[in-house]
C-alpha cells in the first residue's frame, strides 16, 4: 500500500530512541497516524511540529497497519508562531480538536479550514473569529451541526440573535425575545447577512465562545469523558489580553 | 530461541535492554563484558546503584535529583538567589550546568504540556514555580524550555501564571546555533531568526 497526499502535522510522540509516531490530518485521507523513522532526530525535528504543512508518503504492507511516512516539510509555520501565545495556544487547541475526528475518514473541508486558519494566524482577531468558525465546522462534521440560518419558532432567515441552548438552533429577535433570559446570543460574525465585517467586539468574541464551547463540551466532550483543553482557555485568554491592549492603546 | 543462559543471566540482560541506547543484543554485549569484570566493573556498580537507590532524592525546592535535599544547587551560596531557570527536565539543567550558562538557580519541572500525551498542568511543578516566583528574593524567572510547539506552550501558561508576580519573564533566543550555515538550516529556524533579529 502506499499514498501521496500533503497533510498538517498534529501531533508528534516519540517511539523509541530514534523514531515517532506522527499524526497528520490530510486532505484526502483523514486524520492518519504513521512512523517516521529518525523522527525523534535533531533533523527532523524541526519539521515535526504541530502546525506546519508537508508533502507525506505512507507506505505499508497491509492497509490495517500503522505504516511509514516519508515527509518532506511544505510550509514550516510553527517556529514563526512559537513567540505568541495564541498561536500556540490555539495551534495546541486545534489539534484537540481535530483529534476528535475518526481515523482515516477524510475530511476535506475541515483540512481546508485548518489550513486557512493556520495561514492567517497572524492576525489575533482573525484567528479567533477563524476558531470559533473551526469549532461550529468540527460540530457539524461529528453530526452536531448548528442551524443558524433560519429561526427555530417560526422559519425566518432575518434578524436572528439568539440561539436555543437546548436545539442549537438560531430564534429570531422577536420570536426570542420573551425568552431572552434563557438564550444564547448569535454574534453578529456568525450571522449570514453580516459575514465579512471588519470590526467584532469582545462581546461577540466571548459569545461565539461560549456557544460553540456549550454544544462541543455537551455533544462532542462530555460524552466521550472528556472537558475543553486548557489551550482553548489559554487561547481565548490571550485573545480578550491582546484585544483589550489594543483598545487601551 | 531456547536460553544459551541461565535465568539470572537471562534477567541482567533483560533489564540492561530496557536501558535507552541499548537493544537485545548491545545488552548481551553489556552483560556479558559485566561478567567478565565480575570484580573490577560488575561489583562497584552493583554497589553504586545500590548507594543511588538509597541516596538519591528529589529536591524540595526545585525538583532537581541529589543526594541532599535541599539540592546541591538550592544550598549553594555563590548561586544568584534572584534568578531562577525553569527547565522541563533534569536532563536539561545537567545541560545548561555543562554550558556555565547561567549562575542561577533551577526549577525543574518534570515534563512539558502535552494534549497528545496527558500531560497537563496538574503534572507538572508548576504551583511551586509560581509560589517561588512570588519571594521577594526573585526578580527574574528564565524560561529554557524546547523551541517547540509543547514546550512553549509551557512556557506561555508559566507566563501566565506569573503575571501577578514580580518579576520579569524571559526566554531562551530562537535562531541560528553556533557554527550553523544558513543554507542547511530548516526554513522555520531561519523566519525565527530573522523575526528576532537584534542590533550588531
Amino acid at each position: 500500500m502506499e499514498w501521496t497526499d500533503e497533510g498538517i502535522i498534529l501531533g508528534v510522540r516519540r517511539h523509541g530512541e530514534s523514531s515517532a509516531i506522527v499524526e497528520l490530518l490530510t486532505r484526502s485521507h483523514g486524520r492518519h497516524l504513521g512512523l517516521v523513522r529518525g523522527g525523534a532526530g535533531s533533523k527532523m525535528r524541526p519539521l515535526l511540529q504541530p502546525g506546519n504543512s508537508v508533502q507525506a508518503i505512507w507506505r505499508a504492507r497491509l492497509d490495517e497497519q500503522l505504516g511509514y511516512y516519508l515527509m518532506e516539510g511544505t510550509l514550516m509555520r510553527a517556529a514563526t508562531l512559537l513567540g505568541s501565545s495564541h498561536a500556540v495556544y490555539g495551534i495546541t487547541h486545534l489539534a484537540s480538536l481535530a483529534r476528535l475526528l475518526p481515523e482515516r475518514d477524510p475530511h476535506e473541508d475541515i483540512y481546508e479550514t485548518l489550513e486557512r486558519i493556520l495561514d492567517d494566524f497572524d492576525d489575533v482577531g482573525e484567528a479567533a473569529l477563524h476558531v470559533i468558525r473551526f469549532e461550529l465546522a468540527m460540530l457539524t462534521e461529528l453530526g452536531f451541526g448548528l442551524d443558524l440560518e433560519n429561526c427555530a419558532a417560526t422559519g425566518v432567515t432575518s434578524d436572528l440573535i439568539y440561539v436555543s441552548p437546548k436545539s442549537g438552533n438560531a430564534v429570531s429577535r422577536t420570536a426570542g425575545e420573551p425568552y431572552r433570559d434563557r438564550l444564547m446570543r448569535l454574534p453578529s460574525f456568525l450571522r449570514e447577512s453580516e459575514d465579512g465585517q471588519n470590526s467584532i467586539s469582545d462581546r461577540d468574541l466571548q459569545d461565539g465562545f461560549d456557544l460553540t464551547g456549550r454544544f462541543l463540551l455537551r455533544n462532542v466532550l462530555e460524552p466521550r469523558g472528556q472537558g475543553h483543553s486548557d489551550a482553548r482557555e489559554g487561547f481565548i485568554n490571550a485573545v480578550t489580553r491582546h484585544l483589550a491592549r489594543i483598545s487601551s492603546s | 530461541m531456547a536460553s544459551t543462559a541461565g535465568p539470572e543471566i537471562e534477567r541482567l540482560i533483560q533489564l540492561l535492554a530496557r536501558l535507552p541506547g541499548l537493544g537485545p543484543r548491545s545488552a548481551r554485549r553489556a552483560a556479558l563484558h559485566l561478567i567478565k569484570k565480575r570484580e573490577a566493573l560488575m561489583t562497584p556498580l552493583a554497589g553504586a546503584l545500590q548507594v543511588a537507590i538509597d541516596r538519591i532524592q528529589v529536591c524540595k525546592v526545585c525538583s532537581n535529583i541529589d543526594t541532599q535535599n535541599p539540592c546541591t544547587i538550592c544550598t549553594d551560596p555563590r548561586r544568584d538567589p534572584s534568578t531562577i531557570v525553569v527547565v522541563a527536565d533534569v536532563a536539561d539543567l545537567w545541560a545548561l550546568e555543562r554550558a556555565h550558562a547561567t549562575t542561577g538557580k533551577y526549577h525543574v519541572l518534570g515534563a512539558t504540556l502535552s494534549p497528545l500525551d496527558g500531560v497537563g498542568p496538574q503534572d507538572l511543578t508548576i504551583d511551586a514555580l509560581v509560589s517561588r516566583a512570588h519571594d521577594s528574593e526573585v526578580s527574574e524567572i528564565i524560561l529554557a524550555l524546547n523551541a517547540t510547539v509543547d514546550g512553549q506552550t509551557t512556557a506561555h501558561y508559566i507566563t501566565d501564571l506569573l503575571q501577578e508576580a514580580n518579576v520579569k519573564v524571559t526566554r531562551l533566543a530562537h535562531g541560528v546555533p553556533v557554527g550553523g550555515e544558513l543554507d542547511y538550516l530548516d526554513e522555520g529556524t531561519l523566519s525565527a531568526a530573522m523575526r528576532q533579529r537584534t542590533l550588531f
